[in-house]
């Protein structure tokens, strides 16, 4: 290892990211073989996955350790915090393609469907679709997954849109709290934000449970159960990875690995788990009030 | 115009001081230096050679594709192998071929040309290469499965591709890894751009190069989540009983179209941007005058970007769109011909009373100057929607887009590979064989695509192996063209390698009229440089 002159910390020897090929290699493998019921596709599945974990501690491991050994110079810090804000927009634009099936949804193809919007919409829907009126939430006109009773917003909802609101507020006193050097607020803080993180997704699997038994809502319940159980699920898996970094994050501030200065690790969770935040916002907005 | 006077004191000193440390800083030796290296150059030839084996193992599908349409009637392989040719081929070819190939330059030269020890995060930067190996070995793994490779198009529509077998799950995975690649790759890019700048290294100083690489940069980190998140919709549509692209669900499968072109667009032009860099850097050394309009260059690409994000459907114009949608598409699709065509006249008013000489590098350049703007041309006819409703999914339309892609992004990379290739290697490549690379090339590519705007016109459909006799002479001449583009370009292989084996030695100038700061450092590059960032000058030549 050694550090370029100007300060710029160039590593050699990178051996954590074929590891990772090799995982994620194996994974992709697995789960397209078990889509298939191939052979050993399950446990290439798990194999790859674990592999994966392996090498995402690993990797981060060895980042904080150099952090710890202080090989970090700013300009370095400034590369971490760019590669961040531009892997949060990425994560922006994968929730968009999903925002977007679903406006697409509700606005152009479900009132087609149902012979409004003119361009030969209603002979489609007279001759293909006889009598389907189209209200949102829709299962389209072949009524698939049969009848079911779309989430509501209050009750577990709301309830889960103010537990993320309050993790975001717990998540700004705990940057607070390091900003001033206190390092102790700043655990207790963290350890609450992934609390109210980790209470979210339990009571988003309750959510799902009620959905499947009570409401037949189904991720089969045509468009509405599409969109509904890809963008919630796709946020619950956000949430979950939010809640894994910040608990990392808290070990580490156990360890007193952070000070007033440099704390970015914490950062970058911070950022992400405001994504998350908004992320859900717009899914409380569009998926269940509106 | 003279070039380097001012940074060359910094690179002297710079190289000096290398001399001295060559020992420990030079490349791990045996074969794990390349498995686990972190250096940008090392990373960039990796790139490099890679697409170069893509290069061939898709021109080896387009020559299929082209035997079987030698005749009209079925000959050589079955309708579905041939379909599966057409989207493999291009899958290999975007994926496999341009843009790891860019990506690759993108490493070697935008530290050197930025004046940057390396790239911001070395480790990342290896793996967004280590990927590329193994997606592609499942990608092209599903050739050799029962149910065969991927047959309905690259741009996978519901629900014919919803209809494959079970290979389908495979070419799923596969752009997913191939996407992790791209965005961590891209997101290495921006990062060393915004970062990693010599001291008065503005952003008004970068070759354009770098320009279109932060711009592309950016496409790619908003388009391919979009893409990723359209080919996860297909896979649960598939496999986990979801309704996006089923009508009967309250879907619909012209939605994967739109959601699928939000991200194909902007792709196109992220074939093409990087193109646009190269050719910007080499015509101004071969015309030994700065780039004409340097400017209006970034504005025009930063237009283009803009523009990419609202044409999509210009891809579409033939699955019923409301009017409103089709007059939108068109005249906005129409609009990105006045930033490309700002790029063209600046590119010829670079070249305009300059001190000329036609090296193999500037002859691709003028090549795809030339070309590219035919592809661009017939791209406007293509953008005009009545019209387009009779060239839709015509062989006027492969001739467009392989106008635009073959005489044009991968002129440019040849251009950049000679451009280039002294610089990497120390030494000089064979000019009578470049030249002659050249013209077998430019002669050949042109049999081969220019027919098909011919047959397109007459109303020959592409994806399908058969076609109506009257087609017969012009795809025979096509088929014709192919071999003799494909096999020539075993030429390039011979003339690279010739190189890198030796040569005449490279002065660290390589090019009379060269600018910017790599033609400051030796040739070769030695393996590390700028660890002591230049001082830029106001006066520096930086492009």
């Amino acid at each position: 290892m050694s550090t370029a002159a100007t300060g710029y910390y160039v590593p050699h020897d990178a051996r954590w990211p074929i590891v990772g090929s090799i995982g994620l290699f194996i994974f992709f493998f697995g789960f397209a073989s078990w889509l298939n019921d191939g052979a050993f596709g399950k446990e290439m599945f798990f194999i790859g996955m674990a592999i994966t974990i392996f090498m995402m501690f690993g990797w981060f491991g060895l980042v904080a350790k150099e952090s710890e050994a202080g090989t970090y110079s700013p300009q370095v810090d400034a590369s971490f915090r760019l590669c961040m804000m531009w892997f949060i927009f990425s994560e922006v634009m994968f929730f968009a393609a999903f925002f977007g099936a679903l406006f697409y949804a509700r606005t152009f193809s479900g009132p087609w469907l149902g012979g409004l919007g003119g361009g030969g919409a209603e002979m489609t829907n007279a001759v293909l679709h006889t009598g389907h009126d189209y209200v949102w939430p829709s299962n389209g006109p072949g009524d698939v997954g049969g009848k079911f009773v779309p989430m509501g917003w209050f009750g577990l909802p709301l309830i889960n849109t103010l537990l993320l609101l309050s993790s975001g507020v717990t998540c700004t006193l705990a940057h607070h709290a390091i900003r001033a050097g206190h390092r102790k607020p700043f655990i207790l803080w963290l350890l609450a934000t992934v609390t109210l993180g980790f209470i979210f997704m339990g009571l988003q699997i309750e959510e799902y449970i009620h959905a499947y038994s009570a409401l037949n809502l189904k991720l089969t319940s045509g468009i509405y159960g599409s969109t509904f159980f890809l963008l919630t699920g796709f946020h619950g898996f956000h949430v979950t990875m939010g809640a894994v970094i910040l608990l990392v994050v808290a070990i580490r501030a156990m360890r007193n690995h952070f000070s007033a200065e440099n704390h970015f690790a914490f950062e970058a969770a911070a950022w992400y788990w405001h994504f998350v935040d908004v992320v859900w916002l717009g899914l409380f907005i569009f998926v269940y009030l509106f | 115009m003279s070039s380097n006077d001012v940074t060359h004191h910094a690179a002297d000193d710079h190289n000096h001081d290398h001399g001295d440390d060559h020992g420990h800083h030079g490349p791990a030796p045996g074969l794990m230096r390349w498995v686990t290296t972190t250096n940008h150059k090392d990373i960039g030839t990796l790139y490099l050679w890679f697409s170069l084996v893509m290069f061939f193992i898709g021109g080896a599908m387009a020559l299929v594709i082209r035997a079987e349409l030698f005749q009209p009637g079925i000959q050589i392989v079955d309708p579905m192998f041939f379909n599966s040719m057409t989207t493999m081929h291009a899958i290999v070819m975007i994926f496999g071929v341009v843009m790891p190939a860019f990506v690759g330059l993108a490493n070697w030269m935008i530290p050197m040309m930025i004046g940057a020890p390396d790239m911001a995060l070395p480790r990342l930067n290896n793996w967004s290469f280590w990927i590329m190996p193994f997606a592609f070995t499942i990608m092209l793994s599903t050739l050799f499965m029962d149910s065969g490779g991927p047959a309905g198009g690259w741009t996978l529509y519901p629900p014919l591709v919803l209809q494959m077998g079970d290979s389908f799950a495979f070419v799923i995975f596969a752009i997913h890894f191939l996407g992790i690649s791209s965005v961590m790759g891209s997101i290495n890019i921006v990062a060393t751009i915004f970062n990693m700048r010599a001291p008065g290294m503005t952003f008004m100083k970068m070759p354009m190069f770098v320009w279109t690489w932060l711009i592309t940069a950016y496409l790619l980190i908003a388009t391919i989540p979009v893409f990723a998140g359209a080919v996860t919709m297909l896979l649960t549509d598939r496999y986990f009983g979801t309704s996006f692209f089923s009508a009967a669900g309250g879907g619909d499968p012209v939605m994967f179209q739109h959601i699928f072109w939000f991200f194909g667009h902007p792709e196109v032009y992220i074939l093409i941007l990087p193109a646009f860099g190269i050719v910007s850097s080499i015509i101004p050394t071969f015309a030994r005058k700065e780039l004409f309009g340097y400017d209006s260059m970034v504005y025009a690409t930063a237009s283009i970007a803009f523009l990419s994000f609202i044409v999509w459907a210009h891809h579409m114009f033939t699955t019923g769109m409301p009017l409103a949608g089709e007059l939108f598409f068109m005249f906005s699709t129409m609009l990105i011909s006045v930033p490309t065509g700002v790029k063209v006249f600046n590119w010829v008013a670079t070249m305009w009373r300059g001190a000329m000489t036609f090296e193999t590098p500037m002859l691709f350049a003028i090549g795809f100057v030339i070309m590219f703007t035919v592809g661009g041309l017939s791209g406007l006819m293509l953008a005009i929607t009545p019209a387009d409703i009779q060239y839709h999914d015509t062989y006027f339309v492969v001739a467009h887009f392989h106008y635009v892609l073959v005489p044009g992004a991968i002129y440019s990379l040849m251009a950049a590979t000679y451009y280039w290739l002294p610089k990497w290697t120390g030494n000089m490549y064979d000019e009578k064989l470049g030249k002659m690379h050249f013209w077998i090339s430019t002669i050949f590519v042109n049999v081969l695509f220019f027919p098909m705007h011919f047959v397109g016109l007459a109303g020959m459909p592409r994806r399908i192996p058969d076609y109506s006799l009257q087609f017969a002479d012009w795809n025979m001449i096509a088929t014709i063209g192919a071999f003799g583009f494909g096999f020539s370009q075993l030429m390039f292989v011979y003339i690279i390698v010739k190189c890198v084996r030796g040569g005449e030695k490279a002065t660290a100038e390589v090019w009379e009229g060269a600018r910017g700061l790599e033609w400051t450092v030796a040739s070769p590059a030695p393996y590390h440089t700028f660890e002591t960032a230049p001082t830029i000058e106001p006066s520096t030549v930086t492009r």
